[in-house]
């Protein structure tokens, strides 16, 4: 009997050694361990034993039974891995090829660098105000120390809508919007979209983006107005930006100044992107005219203030070295893909 | 502006002699140096020589060879000349010489004979006949300066002078002139200036004998003043005068209109000078012109007046449009004898109107139009009369005509150091302001500043504040940084404004960004009607034009160019977005309305419409909008009539997204189906909701019918998913359309649809009965629609 037990175990574990595939398992575990299988079979005969044999020969087929459970399990463990081998050599892939993006859109280059601005100039305290395109003469002249006749109104070729209204020519119109309706203290910045009646060119455009600055409050020096642009123009162009402010006029600010930096590409020396100047005009500043506050009614004696406008289109052009303006309107994608 | 150093040396010596160190002062302290020119730069080892032979070449006709003294040595040169005669002198280019042009002369052999350099004739050193009305245009510049062989031409001819340019601002017209620069620079470096009151050598008689002035628009001629000038010698000027005129751009031409010109420039003073002979009646009359008058003018061209415009007339005819250019026929010849001096000051508004209308500027009306000073006129006219004497060139009448309507009284301003100091940030004591005051020629007494006639621009102290402050140098104003409370955040516009740039960057639409006026032609290829209110733009009265003429009230076609010039330029694809601004006349108010419109447009195979719609919902759920409408529409004339939908919110249009129409799309080149979206922004962030909240994670398992129904092929699909959800609201949680099906299964003229309802309660697990109660219900609704359950 026990020899017949261990004969059946050996010959199962020798199919076992050889079996390859679940199903091969299947059918060994129904030929030995089913109810009909041979070890069970072994059992159906200790019958036949004497009661002193019975136990010792049921433990015995019990052990083979665990014994030849435990091979099977085996084997089913090393088979699902060797399955699990196999599949995952099939799923190889070529980790090399294209990924499948998902093609986000490019950001308008005048929105990336406007984005910019506001964030710095938020990051100062400057909210972000805006005013009408098309607007009456009062606000994009007059009220801005620009009277009918004006040598200064030559400078800034007008598209007109009537005698009354035109295209602004510039984003200041916003400062007395704003003077008008909130009292001080004002900070804002007003960028937005201005029109001067100059030809389409590598260097200019009839539509062009300016961003307005305005600060009113008690107490505010022209010592401020340096050290705010200053600040800007670090954040801009990095800690070693070097500014200078120059005297200049416009009718709207007095005294007026335009802040050049120093040029990047020669250090100041001098060369063909400064037209040798060593400088390169980045904007226009100056402390709001006495006059200016007091046509928003805002007493003059009580308040000061300052103002700049930035042209963004240069500032845009010299960061990402573009050198043709019309390029920014003409919104080709392939020129969004050059910039990078 | 041109400033020639050596001309300005005469008023003021700053003591600078770096070009770049003075353009750099100057421009820090106000008056911006735009770059300079050193205009003997570029001639070297040119100087005097001594013709002493000349002889004939031994194998060329047309060439002599001739010996030359040039002081240190004689040399041979070769020459074609034909003007030269022993003794002459003349410039000679040395070996290893250059010449303006960038031009080197190097000894060589002219037919087998040594040529040891070059003589130069006028145009070689960059001169003209106007500059040297002796010499000869064609031929070698025989000298009949004083001096000697061997000596640097560039002395010889007083060629060494360093011209600055300078970019001078409106407000500062005094600036336009030798004199208004030399203050400003002798403030800037601080030094003396010697400024020259002109003498005038009357020699008798009595101006009112020759000459009355009326001045009949008081208002367009704020003062005229004339001087007479007899016996006049017309001849070139003295090489100083002329050296003077061509250093600063002024082509010289005789000895009077010299004179004129020279006074221009030093005191930025127009001068006119009349040919006495044409003062027709012995008066001058400045009147306004009559409508349709003629005036020929210097430059031989016939002009026709208005009653806008101001003529210097004598009794008969307009002599000249006054402040603009002179006339032709009243101007000076070679055989004038007697000349009117004018000295005048015109409104420059009116001249600078009339200059536009006539398209005719000249150096006189650019001064004139920025407003001139009255007071300038009469040292102006002396320097003119006195020229005259140094000149020895005609004899001053004695007396002066002045008709002064200026009724100048100087402007004053209170100093207030404190105001100053406070205003700019610095600390400049009051003494210094009062010397940097009257250097620049204001008077201060007892803290009241009397503004000088020639600074209109001067009215307020923060204009006293800008002359202290930008000789205390805007540099030297310590940077401080604003004080005071901060708070700056953005508007639910502008927050929403981001949101819309946000969602469709990552959606793959790039941003895009056009001119806001356009050609009326685009609203044709848009295919929009005649009688349509979109056709009613804002026209921009002098546009540069037609392609950008009127305002666009319909931003659509923009993005339809910008998709058309990505076509042409071979890009496969495009998904574009822009934030544009419409501007859209409003009823009796001056200004428009100014709306943002959302504009997106796409082309490309692997495009269609419901990715364009795929992206509005995005859009739209992206701004926490929880549903939307949105219907098919076919009346849109630039729209595919079967495939354009309205979407609204809360019964308000948003606006229309569809396919454009392939008439339009073929009008603009495309050879792409191109589909567009135009969607209101402020109707989006009206229905923007910006609070969210969490809604809890379901805690009951959902039940899930499928229901296949079938139905009229032109019902729409929302049309059913609306009859569903308004079946029990409470219960359904997700309605998923799976399949459309039309093809021989299905009935012709029907659809079948297939959608899984997912029905769900918040607070127990549905029981059987209530989900088949509950698809009783929307069958029931289905069916008053037209869908039935298919069998």
């Amino acid at each position: 009997m026990k020899n017949k037990i261990n004969s059946v175990l050996a010959n199962a574990k020798e199919k076992l050694q050889n079996a390859e595939d679940m199903q091969v398992l299947e059918e060994l575990r129904v030929k030995y361990l089913g109810k009909k299988g041979e070890l069970t079979g072994v059992l159906k005969q200790l019958g036949s034993l004497s009661p002193e044999e019975r136990p010792k020969v049921g433990q015995l087929v019990n052990k083979a039974k665990q014994d030849l459970e435990e091979k099977i399990e085996e084997k089913v463990a090393e088979i699902k891995e060797a399955e699990l081998q196999k599949n995952l050599e099939k799923e190889k892939i070529d980790v090399t090829m294209p990924g499948k993006r998902a093609n986000i859109g490019y950001k308008h280059p005048l929105s990336q660098v406007l984005d910019e601005l506001k964030e710095i100039f938020m990051g100062m305290g400057y909210s972000i105000a805006d005013g009408p395109e098309i607007e009456l003469d009062y606000y994009n002249f007059e009220a801005l120390n620009l009277p009918k006749d004006h040598p200064a109104r030559d400078t800034q070729d007008t598209f007109y809508i009537s005698d009354n209204v035109l295209l602004r020519t510039q984003t200041s119109p916003v400062q007395v919007r704003v003077m008008e309706k909130q009292k001080p203290p004002i900070r804002i910045i007003a960028p937005g979209r201005v029109y001067r009646s100059d030809e389409v060119d590598a260097n200019h455009s009839p539509l062009f983006h300016q961003i307005e600055g305005l600060a009113v409050d008690k107490g505010i020096t022209m010592g401020d107005l340096k050290g705010t642009l200053e600040t800007f123009a670090k954040r801009l162009y990095g800690e070693d930006a070097v500014v200078r402010f120059r005297p200049h006029h416009f009718p709207f600010t007095e005294p007026s100044a335009e802040m050049d930096i120093q040029c990047f590409s020669c250090g100041g020396k001098g060369c063909r992107l400064c037209k040798n100047e060593g400088w390169i005009e980045i904007l226009g500043c100056g402390m709001v005219h006495p006059k200016v506050l007091e046509n928003c009614g805002i007493d003059p004696e009580e308040y000061q203030g300052f103002a700049f406008g930035i042209g963004l289109e240069r500032i845009v052009m010299r960061k990402f070295k573009i050198d043709d303006m019309r390029l920014l309107y003409e919104n080709d994608i392939k020129f969004f893909e050059s910039i990078k | 502006m041109d400033l020639s150093l050596n001309w300005l040396k005469e008023f003021v010596d700053t003591g600078c002699t770096d070009p770049r160190e003075f353009s750099e002062k100057m421009t820090m302290s106000g008056s911006k140096v735009e770059g300079y020119t050193l205009t003997a730069e570029e001639i070297d080892k040119v100087v005097v020589g001594k013709v002493l032979s000349i002889e004939k070449h031994p194998d060329a006709d047309k060439l002599v060879v001739c010996q030359i003294d040039v002081g240190s040595e004689t040399i041979q040169i070769v020459t074609g000349a034909s003007n030269l005669t022993v003794g002459d002198l003349v410039p000679v280019a040395l070996d290893g010489s250059s010449l303006p042009g960038g031009i080197r002369i190097k000894k060589g052999k002219l037919r087998g004979v040594s040529s040891f350099g070059m003589m130069c004739s006028l145009g070689e050193l960059n001169l003209t006949q106007n500059d040297f009305p002796y010499a000869i245009e064609n031929g070698i510049f025989v000298l009949q300066e004083d001096c000697k062989p061997g000596d640097n031409i560039v002395d010889v001819l007083n060629l060494d002078d360093t011209i600055v340019e300078f970019e001078i601002t409106p407000n500062r017209q005094d600036c336009l002139s030798v004199i208004g620069l030399a203050r400003e620079a002798a403030v800037t470096f601080n030094k003396p200036l010697k400024l020259h009151t002109p003498k005038v050598n009357e020699r008798g008689g009595d101006i009112n004998k020759y000459l009355s002035v009326k001045v009949t628009a008081p208002e367009l001629c704020t003062r005229y003043m004339a001087r007479v000038v007899k016996n006049i010698k017309i001849e070139p000027s003295p090489l100083w005068l002329r050296e003077r005129l061509r250093s600063m751009g002024v082509r010289p031409i005789n000895n009077i209109v010299d004179i004129t010109n020279y006074v221009i420039l030093e005191y930025g003073q127009p001068m006119h000078a009349f040919d006495y002979r044409f003062v027709k009646g012995k008066n001058i009359i400045v009147r306004t012109a009559e409508n349709g008058e003629k005036i020929t003018t210097l430059d031989d061209v016939e002009r026709e007046l208005t009653d806008k415009m101001l003529v210097i007339a004598n009794n008969e005819c307009a002599m000249a449009i006054g402040g603009v250019m002179g006339g032709e026929y009243s101007g000076i010849t070679d055989d004038t004898t007697t000349i009117v001096f004018e000295s005048a000051c015109f409104y420059g508004p009116s001249i600078r109107n009339t200059s536009r209308a006539l398209s005719l500027r000249t150096d006189a009306s650019a001064k004139y139009e920025k407003g001139l000073d009255p007071q300038n006129c009469k040292e102006a006219l002396e320097r003119a009369a006195e020229l005259i004497d140094i000149l020895n060139c005609g004899e001053v009448v004695s007396g002066v005509i002045d008709v002064d309507n200026s009724n100048y009284t100087p402007a004053t301003i209170k100093l207030e150091p404190e105001w100053i100091n406070a205003f700019i940030g610095m600390d400049v004591s009051k003494e210094h302001m009062i010397k940097t005051l009257t250097d620049l020629d204001f008077k201060v007494e007892n803290d009241i500043i009397t503004v000088p006639s020639y600074r209109q621009d001067v009215l307020h102290k923060a204009d006293i504040a800008e002359e202290i402050a930008r000789f205390y140098g805007y540099d030297n104003i310590e940077t401080t940084s604003l004080k005071g409370e901060v708070n700056a955040m953005l508007t639910p516009e502008q927050k929403g404004e981001n949101k819309v740039q946000e969602t469709l960057l990552a959606c793959g639409y790039s941003e895009i960004s056009t001119f806001s006026f356009i050609s009326p032609k685009f609203y044709d290829k848009m295919l929009v009607p005649q009688n349509s209110p979109i056709r009613d733009s804002i026209k921009i009265l002098n546009p540069l034009g037609e392609d950008t003429s009127i305002m666009r009230t319909f931003s659509l076609p923009s993005m339809m160019q910008v998709l058309a010039t990505n076509y042409a330029s071979r890009n496969m694809r495009a998904k574009l977005f822009e934030i544009a601004t419409e501007y859209v006349k409003v009823k009796d108010e001056e200004l428009p309305n100014e709306p943002k419109k959302i504009v997106i447009g796409a082309y490309g195979d692997d495009y269609d419409y419901f990715n364009l719609k795929g992206a509005v919902e995005e859009l739209i759920f992206a701004l926490n909008i929880k549903d939307f409408d949105i219907e098919p529409v076919s009346d849109i004339p630039w729209y595919h009539p079967g495939r354009c939908a309205k979407i609204s919110l809360g019964g308000e249009k948003l606006g229309y997204i569809g396919e454009i129409h392939p008439t339009a799309v073929k009008n603009y080149g495309i050879g792409k189906k191109v589909y567009a979206a135009t969607l209101d922004f402020a109707t989006l962030l009206k229905y923007s909701v910006s609070e969210k909240e969490y809604h809890h994670m379901p805690r009951f398992p959902a039940s899930t019918r499928d229901l296949a129904l079938i139905c009229d092929k032109d019902l729409p699909v929302v049309t059913i998913e609306k009859a569903i959800n308004n079946a029990i609201p409470k219960l359904i949680e997700k309605v998923n359309l799976f399949d459309v099906y039309t093809g021989n299964q299905v009935e012709s003229g029907k659809k079948s649809v297939a959608y899984s309802i997912v029905l769900r309660a918040n607070d127990r697990t549905l029981t059987d009965e209530e989900t088949e109660g509950a698809v009783k219900k929307i069958l029931k609704s289905l069916k008053n629609i037209g869908a039935e359950l298919r069998m």
